[in-house]
């Protein structure tokens, strides 16, 4: 009895405190401060260069905002923080090249760009004046022809390899053919399009046609591959609801799988065709230069961006500076384009996007 | 319209693995049918295979015969699509098409099947069928709203009305309310009565009470032992399950003393 009123023995355990010293707030904004200021001190009393000084900003950072927060807070916040800043050190290495990529373009390009520079071909200019009108028509045209040819061939491949070949041998062929073609360099898609298309109008053929194929060999692994993706995450469930309202399985795949997955699709499709729009390689060997505006790609050379591009650096000619202001216009415009097919990408993902209503 | 099912010693396999052994019931017209069993003794393998569904499973087969209406499910001539659009599901989960709305749901077996309506007959049919599925008042107003937009509850109905749309003979429900609360559970199991007087129902459940709410017969499937098919114990009216059940591991499954 006495026992049980003696009060129960104190646990060696204290009463656990859920706070601790933090740094404040603001601790990351002035060590970051305080790291510029070493870096510009070392760049004007050191005399180093600014890469070097960024350099050292960037190591006092890294070395001393973890030490500041071990005294302070003790060793798994300071873990913390070093993660922390090498994955921001991480992000902004990644954004330097993009920026200045980016930065280049505007700036050696902008110059250039006016209503004649958009609207004129270069046909009999030289020196000043002219335009790249037939090259942005150029590369349009063999674009949105490659699309033409790859979306129905890449989606319904697709559809085979989710809908019907399951696992089947015949289904991982495809894969891994697919796998392959991934792989293929630009280069030889080129080279196939123009052994192709030398077997039908002889050797030394040009045609944006041909292109155009040459650029779907590119394509159409990446639409297979994008649409197999998004038809793989339409769930099963809604298959099943289809058949057992007794539709057909053709019709389940167009009415119900496709309009779910389409956002998906949509968006590796205008990815797949911003990837393309670039390529040069291809586009030297089978659609070659023209100065003039052509539009019919069954017939004769056709002008694109990047051969464009390519031709009035490595052959300028007399005008040398003339044609590297040129080359800089049209580059700015390829990035223009591939960045509009982007945003649209988006906003086309979004429109088509399943709704949920919530 | 509703028509009644004879299942004659049916094995059903999942490749080589057979998951379902000699099954034989007759399941009536204008009853509600209830299984109920351990999880993965085959009661839904076994609801499955009663509209070919079954074979939506890469390597699933059926032996022995499955007779709706005289006529053997899995002969040859038979058309999978005819028979499911004879024989309705509703499945566990509520699953509305997510690019439809609630009237383009409810629709979605004619539209689908490129059925033309003309919009009056269109209206009647949603009209009718939601209110069929208890579901009108709810969403009368708000038809073009996408049918991912409801609640869980009001999902599984949405999904009761798009099968009783295409005017099936059979609705075959698997564990439909195990997703749902109490009340939702309870606007199902009423609809389930009222279905009754128009089609065949068969329903698989974890719940016996609700298998004993609902139901008029009830199938206890059960695995003989770990690894081995599963097995129709007993199939008898449900009041005689439930009070004096012909065989004890029935007894012992539905008074919880299991095993």
């Amino acid at each position: 009895m006495t026992d049980l009123q003696t009060a129960p023995p104190v646990s060696p355990r204290q009463s656990m405190s859920l706070t601790g010293a933090t740094l404040p707030r603001l601790a990351p904004v002035l060590a970051a401060v305080i790291a510029a200021g070493v870096g510009a001190l070392a760049a004007v009393i050191g005399g180093v260069g600014w890469v070097a000084a960024a350099f050292v900003a960037w190591l006092v950072l890294v070395v001393g905002l973890p030490l500041w927060s071990s005294a302070v807070e003790g060793g798994r916040k300071a873990r913390d923080r070093v993660a922390t800043l090498l994955v921001w050190s991480a992000f902004g290495l990644a954004m330097i090249p993009l920026v200045s990529l980016v930065w280049t373009v505007l700036s050696k390009g902008i110059g250039i760009l006016s209503g004649q520079f958009l609207t004129y071909s270069m046909r009999g200019v030289l020196g000043e004046g002219g335009g790249i009108y037939h090259a942005i028509m150029g590369t349009l045209v063999i674009t949105a022809l490659a699309t033409v040819i790859s979306v129905p061939i890449g989606v319904l491949t697709a559809v085979y390899l989710v809908e019907y070949g399951k696992s089947s041998t015949l289904a991982r062929v495809i894969t891994f053919l697919v796998d392959v073609m991934t792989g293929i360099p630009s280069i030889v898609a080129g080279l196939f399009a123009y052994a192709l298309f030398a077997l039908f109008f002889g050797p030394g053929v040009r045609m944006g046609l041909g292109g155009a194929v040459a650029l779907s060999v590119l394509m159409v692994p990446i639409v297979v591959r994008a649409t197999e993706e998004m038809l793989k995450l339409v769930p099963d469930e809604l298959r099943e609801a289809a058949y057992a309202l007794g539709v057909p399985k053709w019709r389940t795949i167009t009415k119900v799988v496709l309009p779910t997955a389409v956002s998906g699709i949509v968006t590796g499709v205008t990815l797949a065709v911003a990837r393309v729009a670039g390529e040069t390689a291809p586009l030297l060997i089978i659609a070659g230069l023209t100065t003039s505006t052509n539009l019919d790609p069954f017939s004769d050379r056709m002008a694109t961006l990047p051969v464009f591009i390519f031709y009035s650096i490595t052959e300028p000619g007399l005008y040398v500076d003339e044609m590297t202001d040129y080359a800089w216009g049209a580059a700015l415009v390829l990035v223009a384009i591939v960045m509009l097919l982007n945003v649209v990408a988006r906003v086309v993902g979004g429109l088509f996007a399943p709704k949920t209503g919530r | 319209m509703a028509k009644s099912i004879d299942v004659s010693d049916l094995d059903i396999y999942y490749g080589d693995f057979l998951a379902v052994e000699g099954v034989t019931m007759t399941i009536k017209a204008r009853s509600v049918t209830a299984f109920i069993g351990p999880s993965g003794c085959g009661k839904s393998t076994f609801l499955r295979s009663l509209n070919r569904m079954h074979e939506a499973i890469p390597g699933a087969r059926v032996e022995g015969k499955v007779m709706v209406d005289g006529q053997s499910l899995y002969e040859p001539s038979i058309d999978p699509v005819a028979v499911r659009r004879q024989i309705g599901m509703v499945f566990q989960r509520p699953n509305p098409f997510p690019t439809m709305s609630i009237y383009e749901n409810v629709l979605a077996g004619k539209r689908l099947n490129a059925k033309r309506m003309s919009r009056s007959d269109a209206d009647d049919l949603v009209e009718r069928s939601l209110r069929g599925a208890n579901l009108w008042t709810e969403v009368k107003d708000r038809l073009s709203r996408p049918g991912m937009s409801l609640s869980g509850g009001q999902q599984q109905r949405l999904c009761i009305a798009r099968a009783i749309a295409v005017e099936p003979q059979v609705l075959l429900m698997d564990e439909p309310c195990s997703a749902l609360d109490p009340i939702s559970t309870a606007a199902i199991e009423d609809l389930i009565h009222e279905l009754k007087a128009d089609y065949t129902i068969v329903i698989v459940t974890h719940n016996m009470q609700q298998a004993a709410r609902v139901s008029d017969d009830t199938g206890f499937f059960n695995l003989k032992a770990a690894g081995e098919p599963g097995h129709l114990v007993e199939f008898n009216p449900t009041t005689k399950m439930f009070t004096n059940p012909d065989d004890e591991s029935t007894e012992a499954y539905i008074s919880g003393r299991f095993g």
